[in-house]
């Protein structure tokens, strides 16, 4: 296949799939390709169709709540060598996180190529809450399909989806993850592809969903970069997100990619750490291979067979990771460090005690890896960091790891039933 | 198609000199484990099955329905690996059938894809089967195939534009697996009245032999199949009754009837369709 010369061009954020150097691609099955073109085509048109993408902006400024703010977070930063942290706010996004920003512009895709149901795969739930609400805005019939055991952990999301008016299907097979919530989306996807588009939540998958999710979340980044130098007079030096799929990081680092003095750093999970095997660490302790449509980084046994990951964030929990990513760390842009679930869960509290801000457990990654980049770069440093989400739907997590509840409200919490145990 | 020996071609062409198409039966490697796959597979070949389509166990296998997700998943519980799958296609090419692997490509690309088709070729396997694998990415399959002189198959749906399937057709080598269905593999009532215009397409996108797969389960349907296409690919029919046996040999017993069943059903077909076309 022929593949972007990188020599030749003059930006490293032009990239539009289906490679990123070695990374990416389509191996899907056939039955998918038709499909996969129809939504590159109708996305190369839309994007640069004023009638989307006025439609996308008026949305986001009237709906999402763009643009999201950017804070400051002083108290924090002083667990962080003093560097000044600013955090770009996703959280307060409608829905809670930045998922909303990807599902808008797929929903309207789905609109504009005339199919009347989307799927979608979720983790934590984030996603899934994004969809069913798009799908409720746009009129769309909509299946959201979830690990049974993420259905347990995010009991809350799941009642969100139903509230919204989608039908959630708990996928009992293999680790019961998002892994397999994307396989099991992916068999409905090949069986349904003439009335469903799959809205894909994360920049990993086959082409065209890196590149078009990307694009669709590159909004955070150009809001923050202008943000940071308005407030701060110049650049970052360096940007922090967390990287499960990566969407939230693509979307932050993708306006900096260009900025060579700025650093990028992804937060991957560590789960009880790298070096216990139970984690998530796809980059750092990953090999390329296939997994869901793409060649990238995974994790995977000798065999080839995908290696279960494991996370205290279920947004995280997944042993794949966009083919972007892979690149932007093989060509030594972007750099990718584990932080454990111990690590995630005090800087968690951190922010919590110390700026009365409750985060998602995925994005306490990115702040674990903000308090360790501001120890390394001193108190002359800014650090941007995408607050990806909010935590609402981890209280009963953290409530556990704290130990917070009551013995006899915890013994109630435990007799809660899972959605579908 | 490529030009060269084709194992599966061959077969293929020498059961339509005898006036029927082919019954090409699937297992997967290590279920209920590597030898009694082995057997399963050897009962087939002896009651009437022509070519043996060997899955390689896949911890995400997108293109399988429950009945072959769950023997998948009893293999790699019982810690099949994918190197046994070059003795088992050893132990049953030597029952004359050819031995076509099918695998996802990860396990392939894991292991080497060059070093994948050189064992399987040494193995006496006839080529592979890549459910996930189109021809657009699979340059050094492709390669990998001409230097070890097996055959590869590729899949076409439904959905399939006649661009894409003339490009399939030339890149496969065998013949070219024909998706009956959109869908995942599994037992189905009927099968789409598309799988027949499918075969028709693929064939005028210049394929020099089309196998139908996916949904097909009983003797009519087998029959109805074998009246236009050049084999009917069967999978989740002889899995399940080794899922539902209650001991190895009454699994072996109910795989070699559901062939005999189908195999009764591929030869009494009316090949009318076939002969004129």
């Amino acid at each position: 296949m022929d593949q972007p010369d990188r020599s030749l061009a003059d930006s490293l954020a032009t990239l539009e799939g289906p490679y990123f150097g070695d990374f990416g691609g389509r191996f899907v099955p056939e039955a998918l390709i038709a499909a996969l073109d129809e939504l590159d085509t109708e996305y190369s048109k839309a994007k640069v169709d004023p009638g989307f993408t006025d439609e996308l902006q008026r949305l986001h400024r009237t709906y999402t709540g763009r643009p999201s703010i950017i804070t400051e977070v002083p108290r924090f930063a002083r667990e962080a060598g003093g560097a000044r942290i600013i955090l770009k706010r996703e959280d307060l996004n409608h829905t809670g996180s930045h998922k909303i920003n990807n599902v808008l512009g797929q929903a309207l895709l789905t609109k504009r190529i005339g199919k009347t149901r989307v799927i979608a795969e979720t983790g934590a739930g984030q996603h899934g809450v994004a969809t069913a609400t798009a799908a409720a805005l746009f009129d769309l019939d909509c299946v959201i399909y979830m690990g049974e055991e993420d259905t347990r952990r995010q009991a809350l999301n799941v009642a969100r989806m139903r509230l919204l008016g989608a039908e959630v299907i708990p996928v009992t097979t293999g680790s019961r993850t998002l892994k397999d919530a994307i396989n099991e989306a992916l068999r409905d996807w090949v069986t349904n592809v003439e009335t469903t588009n799959y809205v894909f939540g994360t920049v990993a998958g086959p082409h065209p969903f890196p590149a078009m999710v990307r694009d669709l979340q590159r909004i955070i980044g150009e809001e923050a970069r202008a943000q940071v130098l308005d407030l701060v007079g110049r650049l970052p030096d360096a940007v922090a997100a967390c990287v499960g799929g990566g969407s939230n990081a693509i979307g932050i680092f993708h306006a900096f990619l260009d900025d060579a003095g700025v650093r990028l750093i992804g937060l991957e999970a560590g789960g009880d750490g790298v070096e216990t095997g139970r984690h998530a660490a796809t980059i750092t302790a990953g090999a390329p291979g296939v997994l869901h449509g793409a060649r990238s980084y995974l994790l995977q046994d000798e065999d080839g067979q995908t290696v279960e990951s494991h996370s205290i964030s279920a947004g995280l929990d997944y042993p794949g990771v966009g083919p972007e990513h892979s690149w932007l760390s093989s060509i030594h842009r972007a750099e990718y460090r584990p932080i454990t679930d111990a690590q995630a869960m005090d800087a968690f509290k951190i922010l919590c005690r110390t700026e009365g801000i409750i985060p998602a457990i995925e994005s306490a990654h990115a702040l674990a890896g903000a308090i360790d980049l501001g120890r390394e770069l001193g108190p002359d440093a800014v650090i941007l960091v995408n607050l990806s989400g909010r935590g609402d739907k981890d209280v009963e997590t953290a409530a556990r790891w704290f130990d917070l509840l009551d013995h006899d409200v915890a013994e109630k919490v435990a007799e809660i039933p899972g959605e579908q145990k | 198609m490529s030009a060269g020996r084709s194992r599966a071609g061959d077969r293929l062409d020498a059961l339509r000199a005898e006036g029927h198409a082919a019954l090409i039966g699937y297992l997967p490697v290590g279920f209920p484990d590597v030898a009694g796959s082995v057997a399963a597979a050897t009962a087939m070949v002896e009651a009437g099955v022509d070519i043996i389509e060997l899955g390689i166990a896949y911890s995400d296998p997108v293109m399988d329905g429950p009945v072959i997700q769950h023997a998948v998943e009893r293999a790699l519980e019982g810690g099949v690996r994918v190197r046994d799958v070059f003795g088992a296609v050893e132990g049953i090419a030597a029952t004359g059938a050819p031995v076509l692997v099918m695998s996802y490509f990860n396990p392939v690309l894991r292991y080497g894809v060059d070093a994948f088709a050189r064992d399987l070729a040494s193995a006496g396997g006839a080529g592979l089967i890549t459910p996930d694998l189109i021809p657009d990415e699979a340059g050094e399959w492709i390669a990998a195939a001409d230097a070890h002189d097996l055959d590869r198959v590729f899949l076409v749906a439904p959905s399939s534009s006649p661009e894409r399937l003339a490009s399939t057709a030339a890149a496969s080598r065998g013949f070219v697996y024909a998706a009956s269905t959109m869908g995942v593999t599994g037992e189905r009532t009927s099968l789409g009245e598309r799988a027949a215009e499918l075969v028709t397409a693929t064939r005028q996108a210049g394929a020099a032999r089309v196998c139908v797969g996916l949904g097909v389960s009983t003797a009519g349907q087998a029959a109805q199949v074998a009246g236009y296409a050049d084999g009917v690919i069967v999978g989740s029919a002889f899995v399940r009754p080794m899922l539902e046996a209650s001991s190895p040999a009454q699994g072996l017993e109910a795989v070699a009837a559901v062939a005999r069943d189908l195999s009764a059903g591929v030869r009494g077909a009316d090949r009318a369709e076939a002969r004129t076309r």
